[in-house]
């Protein structure tokens, strides 16, 4: 029962890091599409946003494991 | 591209549909509980297992290499795990009403269950209360699987490096060759697009050894672990007490070179109105604590997640006790292994980056 | 829960390991390594700039050459126009010369030639003279050698004066 309350915990923590990802890259590539000399910065510091956003996403992993493993 | 994309959706969907068919073939058998394979290679062991074969008489054989345990208790104590891997199986019946079962050596005074050692009672057995041992438990400084990787690696890494650099003539005028060529682009950009980025021309020098190894030692450590035999496939970067201490290195790092701006933003943010400095000095301080742990916590999570995705697939054949499961659960955790090879990389880089960006904002003069 | 509870001795071992491999890798890997990139992008970087510098050079030394040249170009024509009118200047001189010679000559020879024919026509007038005064002599002598005839005469005489 923990097990599938946590499962549902961890499927609303990816729909949250997907959208946010998603969002980054569409704008990142909105951003090289328009300036496209600066695909370098734009690319080091999409990866620095997406690692933010993903990192609040694995807190929800990280409680969702704690669920499952009781 | 998006050709073949399609035809691999397509296919899969329909060994998806098909799998079940062939499933009707298999005999009856054994389940193997996958959970229980999976949990086991996610954590940590005292021997590093290879294979299990079932004899002719139905006893399980397991090919494993023992490691030494050394434990702390009122003296130092070294013995191989093989000691305790080969004592006396001590069954139980755990709080769900299963049977378990827990090793135990009654010469030495200890007994192991899910890997970890305890105090045996005098009656030579471990007491459970709520389903884990009350036992006592020795200081555990073991050679455990994980720690076998983490020297195996560090050493594999020093000897590939000197490979590289011992390719190098005195000046270093040549173009690199061999191994260098591989090693050196890694190395020129940790330091032109990581360290002088982040961190600044006139302080990158110092961070430099930190931030190397950390990107060599997480990818080379990301890379053993995603094989499948020994040595590899320990799971030591996705064991969250590796990232602990790496993480805890770069927290370190931020909070000695700290300069008096990075401390000033964090205890009197400057430009906001006093009340609002008062309520942003502990979440600005608390800031120091999570940007490290959520390093920690996605290195581990990162690689855990990967190695539990391709066991898991691996394991749909022996959830559904059928080989015809193989055509659709080999291609799709090749295809894991595949991104997991991309993730190993990435998430080295992510480390480094960001240990980089943390630094950075510590010892930055401007704002 | 075992899988996010830390475990000491791994730690350990972690931070020992790790510590170890950064102290052996900075000495013997990181130092070498970078010091080597560094010596290489650094030569590269002095090539270069000798490169750029030697190209400089080499365009103001071809500039001098050329201005050089201009110059000797300049210089040569100079020497041609000043020979060249030196030259004429010597021909014209030279055709004055001659031609004034030339008139003196021809001056000369007129005024010889002059004095010659006075000197013939004065000679020739003297024999002339010479010549008429003895046919005179020898006329007046036939003439007069009888009464008659110089009667005769002196009454032709006569006539030709009462006709004027």
């Amino acid at each position: 029962m923990y097990g599938s309350i946590a499962a549902i915990g961890a499927g609303l923590a990816v729909l949250g890091a997907g959208l946010g990802i998603g969002r980054i890259g569409g704008s990142a590539m909105d951003a090289i599409a328009r300036q496209p000399e600066a695909s370098g910065k734009i690319q080091t510091a999409m990866i620095i946003a997406a690692a933010l956003v993903e990192g609040v996403a694995l807190f929800g992993v990280v409680v969702g494991l704690l669920g499952n493993a009781k | 591209m998006l050709n073949t994309t399609l035809k691999a959706f397509i296919w899969s969907l329909v060994l998806l549909v098909a799998a079940p068919v062939f499933s009707s073939e298999s005999e009856d058998g054994e389940t193997t509980d996958v959970n229980e394979m999976i949990m086991h290679h996610v954590k940590d062991a005292h021997e590093w297992h290879i294979l299990t074969i079932e004899g002719d008489d139905g006893h399980e054989k397991h090919i494993s290499v023992p490691l030494p345990i050394i434990l702390i208790d009122g003296g130092l104590k070294v013995f191989l795990s093989s000691e305790l891997y080969h004592g006396e199986h001590v069954e139980f019946t755990n709080t769900k009403g299963e049977k378990e079962h827990y090793l135990v050596n009654e010469d030495l005074g200890y007994g192991l269950y899910h890997e970890k050692i305890y105090k045996l009672n005098q009656a030579g057995r471990l007491t459970f209360e709520h389903g884990h041992p009350t036992n006592a438990k020795p200081l555990d400084f073991s050679i455990t699987k994980n720690v076998f990787a983490l020297i195996f690696s560090a050493i594999l890494l020093f000897v590939l490096l000197k490979a590289a650099v011992n390719t190098y003539k005195k000046d270093g005028m040549a173009p690199p060759k061999g191994l260098a060529k591989f090693i050196e682009p890694f190395v020129v950009y940790i330091r032109d697009d990581i360290a002088k980025e982040n961190i600044g021309e006139a302080k990158y020098k110092r961070f430099m050894p930190f931030l190397l190894t950390v990107f060599f030692f997480i990818w080379v450590n990301n890379l053993l672990g995603l094989i499948p035999v020994f040595p590899g496939g320990a799971n030591l970067t996705g064991n969250i007490s590796f990232t602990l201490v790496l993480a805890f290195f770069t927290m370190i790092l931020t909070i000695v070179s700290g300069n008096k701006h990075y401390w000033g933003h964090i205890f009197w943010m400057p430009g906001v109105p006093v009340p609002m400095k008062i309520f942003m000095a502990p979440i600005e301080l608390l800031g120091v604590f999570t940007k490290p742990f959520a390093l920690m916590v996605r290195l581990f999570a990162n690689i855990t997640a990967g190695h539990i995705i391709i066991l898991s697939l691996v394991g749909i054949i022996f959830t559904f006790q059928s080989a015809a499961w193989g055509f659709l659960s080999v291609p799709m955790a090749l295809f894991i292994n595949v991104l997991e090879l991309l993730v190993a990389f990435l998430q080295a880089f992510i480390f480094t980056m960001l240990s980089a960006l943390f630094i950075g904002a510590a010892v930055s003069e401007h704002h | 829960m075992d899988l996010v509870t830390p475990d000491i001795g791994l730690i350990f071992w972690t931070g020992l390991v790790f510590l170890l491999l950064m102290f052996v890798l900075t000495k013997f890997i990181w130092k070498p390594l970078m010091g080597a990139v560094n010596n290489r992008e650094e030569n590269i970087q002095e090539a270069l700039d000798m490169a750029k510098k030697t190209k400089a050079e080499m365009q103001e030394l071809q500039t001098k050459n050329e201005n050089l040249l201009k110059e000797a170009r300049v210089e040569r024509d100079q020497m041609i126009k000043e020979a060249k009118e030196t030259s004429n200047q010597m021909i014209e001189d030279a055709k004055g010369k001659s031609k004034t010679e030339a008139d003196k000559i021809i001056e000369n020879a007129r005024a010889s030639i002059e004095s010659e024919k006075n000197a013939a026509i004065t000679e020739l007038k003297t024999q002339v003279a010479t010549v008429a005064l003895e046919i005179a002599e020898k006329v007046i002598r036939e003439e007069l050698s009888s009464d008659e005839n110089q009667k005769q005469l002196a009454s032709k005489l006569a006539d030709d004066i009462s006709l004027n």
